[in-house]
């Protein structure tokens, strides 16, 4: 599951935004499958962190009811050349991980 | 070899035991998770999933904080939220949709070097206040936003 979060970090004026997509079905567990009748399993993404330079800026805790291929974007005080580290988990224990720089 | 057999069964049958302890929720990747709130996730009303999350339904409201999103949400399963608040010691910040069958959507908790701002899309199934709480200072406020849902995103 590597490269599903893609990031992009920029600084300007002290203040870091950061914009995450990840590539994930966030499926509610609610939904039938249209040809088959059957429900779709439970599939999302329960928990994202972030960490700028190894320090948490950031925990999310989601629900079903966030969007497929999930977005997410948020600012701290920081500069160019920090690192920021995603990483997220969903309800079935699947994991992935990645790390930039700041520009 | 009979009595060997007895034994082969009933360390079978403890093997089952704690494999049906592992699927009752005992060892679900939930709580693997360091504290995910499932009952707050898992609430059926707005009251129920503030008490979950933020420990209280009372929440004052406040004007000091700014949901952008969509008047008319054409596609329920994709409604762009931003929530911003010019508030000083923002705790967390939660996002709720009100008339979801489980209203919570997202709840983010924000280190000290982080600005209380999340932006993120949600799933909304059908026309319904989306709700932004915040905690700062150990104190809860709230704001509402409704956003009219032509298609909804839950359910198909």
């Amino acid at each position: 599951m590597a490269n599903s979060i893609k990031v992009r970090a920029k600084a300007k004026d002290g203040v870091v935004t950061v914009k995450t997509l990840i590539s994930h079905p966030m499926e509610t567990g609610l939904r039938k499958d249209k040809k088959t009748g059957k429900m779709i399993p439970a599939n999302f993404i329960q928990e994202v962190l972030a960490e700028q330079n190894g320090n948490n800026v950031l925990t999310a805790f989601w629900g079903g009811a966030i969007s497929k291929n999930p977005y997410l974007s948020f600012k701290f005080k920081g500069a160019a050349g920090d690192t920021v580290k995603i990483s997220w988990s969903d309800n079935n224990g699947k994991s992935d991980t990645t790390e930039v720089t700041v520009k | 070899m009979n009595t060997k057999r007895r034994l082969f069964l009933k360390g079978s049958m403890a093997a089952g035991v704690a494999g049906v302890a592992a699927s009752a929720g005992l060892l679900t990747p939930g709580m693997v998770l360091a504290a995910w709130p499932n009952q707050a996730f898992d609430a059926k009303s707005v009251a129920d999933a503030m008490k979950g999350i933020a420990g209280s339904a009372d929440a004052a409201a406040s004007g000091d904080i700014k949901i952008k999103a969509p008047d008319i949400a054409e596609n329920g399963a994709v409604v762009p939220v931003t929530v911003s608040t010019g508030m000083a010691g923002v705790e967390s910040i939660s996002i709720l949709a009100s008339k979801n069958a489980t209203p919570l959507t997202s709840s983010y908790t924000l280190g000290s070097a982080t600005e209380a701002f999340v932006s993120t899309r949600i799933k909304m199934g059908k026309t319904a206040d989306v709700i932004a709480v915040v905690k700062a200072g150990g104190k809860l406020y709230q704001a509402k936003k409704e956003v009219k849902v032509t298609i909804g995103g839950c359910g198909g």
